[in-house]
C-alpha cells in the first residue's frame, strides 16, 4: 500500500454542512407533501364525522331524491334533493353572468388593451377578486336586494337572482385572470404569423387564439363552476336561504354549503343532524374534487399537443 | 386614377368589424369593474359617518346595535397572526421543495393537483374539517389556534403560489455559478436564491394577511365568537372577528342601525383593499429594481 493512498474512512468527506444539508432537504420535502396530507386530512376527519350518519340514518333514494330537509321535527328526514337544486341554479345564474363578460374582459384585456389601460385593468381585477365574501353576501343583502325589489317589483329580493348576480360578479374576476393567463400563453409567433398573412386584429383572436387557447378558457369555466358550487357567506346571505326547487329567477332557495352554514352551530357533536351536515360536506367535497380534476386535465390536454 | 395602395371593400369591412368587436369586449370588460366600483362607492358612502376613533377602540354596547368593533378587529388580527406562524414556514417549505428539489415524476404531480384541491375545496368544508380534526380530535377546542389553524390550511395554496413564481423567476446561472464555488444546495438555496425572490415571498405574506381577514366560514365554528364582552388571553380562547361581526350584524341581531353593517363592512373591505394595493405596488417596485 502507497502512502498517498487515503484510508476508506478518510474518504468519507461528510462535514456539518452535508447533514444540514439532507436535513433542509427532508424538511422542505415534508413542505412539500403536506398538501397531500392536508387533502386526504379533510377526507378523511370529515369522512370520520359523517360515518355515523351514513351507516344509520343516511337512505340514498331519500338524500338525492327527497325535498323534505327537516332534520329537527319529531321524524327528521334528511332530503337533500332542493339542496342541491338550489346550489345548482344560482351557479347556473352566476355562470350566466360570470363566462360571457369574464372571457370577454380576458380577451379585451390580454389582446386589445395595452400600456398603461392593460396595468390598470389588471389591478382592477385583482382587487374586485380579493373581496371577502361576507362583504359580498352583505351588499347582496342590502344594496342587491333594494334594487331588485325596485326594478322587479317583486315583494322579496332575496333570491336565486340575487345570489346568481353576486356569485357572478365574485366568479368573474377569477375567471377572467385564468382565462387571460391561457391567451398569454399562446405563442406571438402564431400572432405574427396570422398577422402577416393579412388578417385584422379580431380574425386571430376568433380563428388563431381562441382555437390554440381553448383547453385553458374551459379549464377557466370549470374553476369558476367549482368556485360557484363552494360559496358559502355569499350564497347564505343573498339567496333567501328557504327550502324550494325554484320554478323562477324570484324564488328563494337554500344551498348545501349555505345549510351547513346555518345549522352546525345549534348541532350536537355526534348526533344525526351532526352527522348529516358532515355528508353533506362529503357531497360537496366530491364534486369540487371532481371539478378540479377535471379543469387541470383539460389543461393537461393542452402541454401535450 | 385611384391609389393603388387603397383599402378594398373587403379590408373596410373587416376592420369595421374588428372596431364593433373591440367596442363590444371593450363594454363588457367596463360592465365587470363599474358595477362593482359603484357598489363600492356605496359601502364608502353609506359606511364613511360610522367611522370614528371610537368605532374603532370601543367594545360594542345593547346587544352590538350601538359601540365599536375593538374586539372583532384585534380578533381578527390574533387570528391572522397565528394563521402566519403556521401557513408561511409550510407553504415557503413546500414552495422550496416544488422550485428547488422536486423531480418531475408522479409525486410532483401529485403535490400539485393536491394544491390545486386545497383552494377549490368549499370553504365550509374546510370549517368543517377543522371542527372534525383540530376542535374535537386535537382538542384545542373552539379557540383562536383551531381557527388559525383551519385558515392556514385553507390558504396554504396562495402562498405555495407566490413563493413558487418567486423562486422559479430567479436565473438557473446564480445558482450554478453557486454551485460552481462548491456550495451545497442549501447553502445556494439560503445565500443566493432566497434573497433575490424574497419581494414575491413578502407578496404572498400580505396576500395572505388579506385573505385570512376576509374569511367567514372557515372561522365560524373553528374559533370565532357572535359576542365576548372581553379580550382573549391565550390561543386557546375564542375571539371575535370582524367578517363574522359583519355577518352576525346584518343577520343576526335585531334593530341593528342601518349604518353599523356599512361600517364594519367598509373597514373589512378597507383591510383587504389596502392589503391588496401595497402588495400590487411593492410588486411593480421590485419589478423595476430587478437587475437581470
Amino acid at each position: 500500500m502507497s502512502e498517498n493512498t487515503l484510508a476508506p474512512s478518510q474518504l468519507d468527506q461528510r462535514d456539518a454542512s452535508w447533514y444540514v444539508d439532507k436535513l433542509v432537504q427532508i424538511l422542505m420535502f415534508v413542505g412539500g407533501i403536506s398538501a397531500i396530507i392536508f387533502i386526504i386530512g379533510i377526507f378523511v376527519f370529515i369522512t370520520k364525522e359523517g360515518l355515523g350518519f351514513l351507516f344509520e340514518g343516511f337512505s340514498f333514494t331519500e338524500f338525492f331524491g327527497s325535498i323534505n330537509w327537516r332534520p329537527t321535527s319529531a321524524n327528521p328526514t334528511y332530503g337533500a334533493l332542493a339542496l342541491i337544486v338550489g346550489t345548482a341554479s344560482v351557479t347556473g345564474v352566476a355562470m350566466l353572468v360570470a363566462i360571457p363578460f369574464s372571457l370577454g374582459a380576458a380577451v379585451y384585456i390580454s389582446e386589445f388593451a395595452t400600456g398603461r389601460t392593460k396595468e390598470t385593468l389588471k389591478v382592477l381585477v385583482e382587487l374586485l377578486a380579493a373581496i371577502p365574501s361576507v362583504v359580498w353576501g352583505f351588499i347582496g343583502m342590502s344594496i342587491m336586494n333594494e334594487l331588485i325589489i325596485e326594478v322587479f317589483d317583486v315583494p322579496i329580493g332575496l333570491n336565486v337572482l340575487n345570489a346568481g348576480i353576486i356569485l357572478g360578479l365574485m366568479a368573474a374576476p377569477i375567471m377572467t385572470t385564468i382565462a387571460e393567463d391561457a391567451l398569454k400563453a399562446v405563442p406571438d409567433r402564431y400572432r405574427e404569423a396570422a398577422e402577416a398573412m393579412g388578417a385584422t386584429r379580431w380574425q386571430i383572436i376568433r380563428q388563431v387564439i381562441m382555437p390554440a387557447a381553448k383547453n385553458g378558457l374551459v379549464s377557466a369555466v370549470l374553476l369558476g363552476v367549482g368556485r360557484g358550487f363552494g360559496e358559502t357567506m355569499a350564497v347564505l346571505m343573498a339567496s333567501g336561504h328557504a327550502i324550494n326547487i325554484p320554478t323562477s329567477p324570484f324564488d328563494s332557495v337554500r344551498a348545501l354549503t349555505a345549510t351547513i352554514a346555518a345549522e352546525l352551530g345549534e348541532t350536537a357533536q355526534g348526533s344525526e343532524h351532526y352527522g348529516a351536515l358532515f355528508a353533506l360536506g362529503i357531497l360537496l367535497f366530491i364534486i369540487t374534487f371532481i371539478i378540479n380534476l377535471a379543469a387541470d386535465l383539460v389543461v393537461r390536454g393542452i402541454r401535450k399537443k | 386614377m385611384t391609389a393603388r395602395f387603397a383599402a378594398t371593400e373587403l379590408n373596410l369591412s373587416n376592420y369595421r368589424t374588428e372596431r364593433r368587436y373591440r367596442l363590444m369586449l371593450f363594454s363588457m370588460t367596463a360592465m365587470l369593474v363599474l358595477p362593482v366600483l359603484i357598489i363600492l362607492g356605496i359601502l364608502v358612502l353609506k359606511g364613511a359617518p360610522m367611522i370614528s376613533w371610537e368605532f374603532l377602540f370601543e367594545f360594542p354596547r345593547r346587544g352590538m346595535t350601538e359601540g365599536g368593533i375593538y374586539p372583532a378587529l384585534l380578533g381578527t388580527i390574533f387570528i391572522v397572526v397565528v394563521d402566519l406562524i403556521f401557513a408561511m414556514p409550510i407553504g415557503v417549505a413546500a414552495a422550496i421543495y416544488l422550485s428547488e428539489y422536486a423531480p418531475d415524476n408522479w409525486l410532483t404531480r401529485t403535490i400539485n393537483l393536491a394544491i390545486i384541491n386545497l383552494a377549490g375545496v368549499p370553504s365550509i368544508v374546510h370549517a368543517l374539517f377543522g371542527v372534525g380534526a383540530f376542535v374535537i380530535f386535537f382538542g384545542f377546542g373552539t379557540s383562536i389556534l383551531a381557527a388559525a389553524l383551519t385558515v392556514a390550511i385553507m390558504t396554504l395554496p396562495l402562498v405555495i403560489v407566490a413563493t413558487r413564481e418567486s423562486l422559479q423567476a430567479v436565473p438557473q446561472a446564480f445558482r450554478e455559478a453557486c454551485w460552481s464555488m462548491g456550495a451545497s444546495r442549501w447553502q445556494t438555496i439560503f445565500a443566493v436564491v432566497l434573497p433575490n425572490a424574497i419581494s414575491g415571498i413578502l407578496t404572498g405574506l400580505i396576500l395572505e394577511v388579506s385573505r385570512t381577514a376576509g374569511e367567514t366560514a372557515p372561522i365560524m365554528f373553528t374559533g370565532a365568537a357572535f359576542f365576548l364582552p372581553f379580550l382573549p388571553e391565550s390561543v386557546f380562547e375564542q375571539t371575535m372577528a370582524l367578517s363574522l361581526h359583519l355577518y352576525v350584524v346584518s343577520t343576526q341581531v335585531p334593530e341593528v342601525p342601518e349604518a353599523l353593517p356599512y361600517g364594519v363592512a367598509l373597514v373589512l373591505i378597507g383591510i383587504v383593499l389596502i392589503m391588496n394595493a401595497i402588495s400590487i405596488v411593492f410588486r411593480s417596485y421590485l419589478r423595476g429594481k430587478k437587475k437581470w
